[in-house]
């Protein structure tokens, strides 16, 4: 019989999460107690914390198995996922480090949400009960909230947190109706209860409803597609290192609650059993098939037209939902392999382009429109070459590491059978070139304002570029590492299903 | 079938409510039917067994969250919107067919438990263990949804630093 509550075990396996919850509320504490003036401190006591969670999580690597009476996992996905988003918070508290100065935000409660953030994000990797997702989604979704409006005078974050707040509550009450449709059908939460349960009987109108609504809802949280309208807006009004923050954590962590539902929860109904459509039947790869050519197109369309910055960055966003659901109709290990590479590397990729529009604002400059960029090569070279990479690596130019991603998510479309969602792929990469260029143009050929004051880079951002052009090119240069760590997380989906036992 | 009748019954008058609150022009009314539709709900957690739920959406909904809602409509004052049909006689009608079903409701429960009386307790609550729907459901929270639980406490924590961080004046 299993022990009531927690056991001393379970304390060891949560100690990832533990630490980032101490963090969080020693950072709101220290944000009280420490000097007007000290608060620069605080962004190091985050960052100490983040490698805190990041070592604790090199101990229960490797495990395999379910803690906390099965509500949560312990596997080589989560520790994947829990690994790339506190490589993104830190990034993202680096980046935010001379931010907040400049836009006189106090630094304590924001980065105190950004813990709370990842937390959430977390809960959303590791959990395989219904019931743990969505409340790790809420964290998540309440800290962004009131992050996007951190910079209260501003009208644009106001606006944005106003439709982050409301188009985000009623995705999510989508999902939550979802949800309570599945637990309707199978009398439980569990991820894999619901699993044996249903993979008994079969789907119905009821069943494909809930689906349905779970597509909806977890496209809205990944930006796809028809559910992507709150995406440019929010992108562009949030403080720069939100917005960064997420457009990779956000979206990571929704890409993984969705391939824990779907390929835990409902792996039956990949290709038939929720009816027919045209003939054919219906399973949930065909949902993600229509949403990832919509997006990729629709993304990338949108995108060539656009002079912020920001906004061009949050349509090229939506189209990489797009490109990572092509691992999800794959719906094979392959597929979910690619999926996590990719998410990997357009961490590293997604964040350094962010940073080089932080690192733009100034004083006086607000430094997101693509103008603004012009004459950089001469202002600050060294930046614009950092910018030249996340551009070719976003287009998916090799030797970078966004090659390499969008390759293994092409393979395994073709391996799959889906060689036309690999053509429309690959089309798509060559027409987001285009405005992926256009940003280098700027920067090399317009020199209208290459007289203008060169742009001063503080430590801080240097170590964010470093960071985020090391990944870019070592993982595009050096892909094997990347790709074994991920396929051994991807084959852990949905194996765990022992509660842990005894330490080794 | 009683259990199916008094679901769907409930479940019309949810969704009934449910829109007027949307459509009611004047905002006190809606409201007011917010906080019928949530009676209704707390009446649907006691059909399924469940008092502690229904208690404490009386408490927490009905009570606490609608208050809030009244605070709103007076502190922003809204527009009044068209002033509601004033016509005597209208209302004299609707009083009397709400009076007439209702005594019609009530005969019709007489003469129903005139004949099949009902049994003093109801099974479903004893049948549920010992201690009852509270102690079940916080039985429940610390063992096994203790993870949740936990989590939900800093979800709880980041609300409250949220709304401190939003409703502070700019320095």
């Amino acid at each position: 019989m299993m022990p009531l509550g927690f056991t001393r075990l379970d304390f060891y396996y949560l100690l990832p999460e533990l630490i980032v919850t101490a963090g969080a509320v020693a950072l709101l504490g220290g944000d009280v107690l420490l000097a007007r003036g000290r608060h620069r401190l605080l962004t190091w006591v985050g960052l100490a914390f983040l490698g805190a969670a990041a070592v604790a999580l090199a101990f229960i690597s490797g495990r395999e198995g379910t803690v906390a009476q099965g509500m949560y996992s312990v596997d080589g996905f989560a520790v994947f996922f829990k690994l790339l988003f506190l490589v993104a918070a830190a990034l993202t508290i680096l980046m935010s480090h001379r931010y907040l100065d400049v836009e006189g935000a106090r630094p304590g409660e924001y980065y105190f949400l950004v813990l709370c953030a990842t937390l959430g994000m977390m809960v959303m990797a590791a959990g395989v009960d219904l019931v743990t997702l969505f409340i790790g989604l809420e964290t998540m979704a309440v800290s962004f909230y009131i992050l996007v409006g951190y910079i209260k005078p501003s009208r644009r974050s106001n606006e944005a947190s106003i439709k982050y707040f409301l188009l985000g509550t009623f995705s999510l009450g989508l999902l939550l109706y979802g949800m309570s449709l599945l637990y309707g059908l199978t009398g439980s939460t569990e991820l894999r209860t619901i699993a044996t349960t249903l993979a008994g009987g079969r789907g119905g109108p009821l069943l494909a409803l809930a689906v349905m609504l779970l597509v909806a809802g977890m496209g809205f949280k990944i930006a796809a597609v028809p559910f992507h309208a709150w995406a440019p807006d929010v992108y562009e009004g949030a403080p720069t290192p939100i917005t960064a923050f997420i457009s990779v954590g956000s979206k990571a962590a929704s890409f993984a609650m969705l391939l824990r539902i779907f390929f835990e929860g409902l792996p039956a109904f990949r290709m038939d059993g929720l009816g027919t459509i045209f003939g054919q039947p219906l399973g949930w790869t065909y949902f993600f098939y229509v949403l990832s050519i919509v997006s990729m197109t629709l993304g990338n369309l949108a995108a060539l037209t656009q002079n912020n910055l920001k906004r061009m960055l949050a349509y090229s966003s939506i189209a990489h939902a797009g490109y990572l659901l092509i691992g999800i109709v794959a719906a094979t290990p392959r597929g979910v392999m690619a999926a996590l590479v990719y998410l990997m590397v357009y961490t590293f990729m997604q964040l350094g382009a962010f940073a080089i529009v932080v690192l733009m604002r100034r004083q006086d400059v607000i430094g997101d429109e693509l103008k603004d960029l012009s004459g950089l090569s001469v202002r600050q070279p060294a930046a614009a070459v950092a910018m030249l990479i996340f551009m070719l690596s976003l287009g998916g130019i090799p030797p970078t590491a966004g090659f390499m991603g969008k390759f293994s998510l092409f393979a395994a479309a073709i391996e799959s059978g889906y060689v036309g969602l690999a053509i429309i792929g690959v089309l798509n990469s060559a027409i987001s070139l285009y405005y992926y260029v256009r940003v280098v143009v700027y920067m090399w050929v317009r020199r209208e304002e290459a007289a203008a004051p060169p742009v001063v880079m503080s430590r801080a951002l240097a170590l964010v570029l470093i960071v985020a052009v090391a990944g870019t090119l070592v993982l595009g240069v050096y892909p094997r590492a990347l790709f074994d760590l991920a396929q051994a997380s991807a084959s852990t989906l949905g194996r765990a299903d022992q509660a842990l036992g005894l330490l080794r | 079938m009683l259990d199916a009748i008094a679901f769907y019954t409930l479940a019309a008058l949810i969704l009934a409510f449910a829109i007027a609150v949307i459509t009611a022009r004047n905002p006190v009314h809606s409201v007011v039917f917010l906080v019928i539709n949530f009676l209704a709900v707390a009446i649907v957690y006691i059909v399924l067994g469940a008092e502690f739920l229904a208690m404490i959406q009386v408490l927490v909904y009905a009570g606490g969250i609608v208050v809030l809602y009244l605070f709103v409509v007076m502190l922003v004052n809204l527009k009044r919107g068209p002033e509601a049909h004033q016509d005597p006689r209208r209302q004299t009608g609707a009083g009397v067919g709400l009076a007439v079903a209702v005594l019609a409701e009530l005969t019709a429960i007489l003469a129903y438990t005139g004949r099949n009386p009902l049994p003093a307790v109801v099974p479903a609550a004893s049948a549920r263990g010992p201690g009852g729907n509270t102690e079940q459901l916080g039985w429940l929270l610390y063992t096994t949804y203790l993870i949740p639980f936990e989590v939900a406490s800093m979800l709880l924590l980041v609300a409250m630093i949220g709304a401190i961080v939003l409703a502070r004046k700019v320095d």
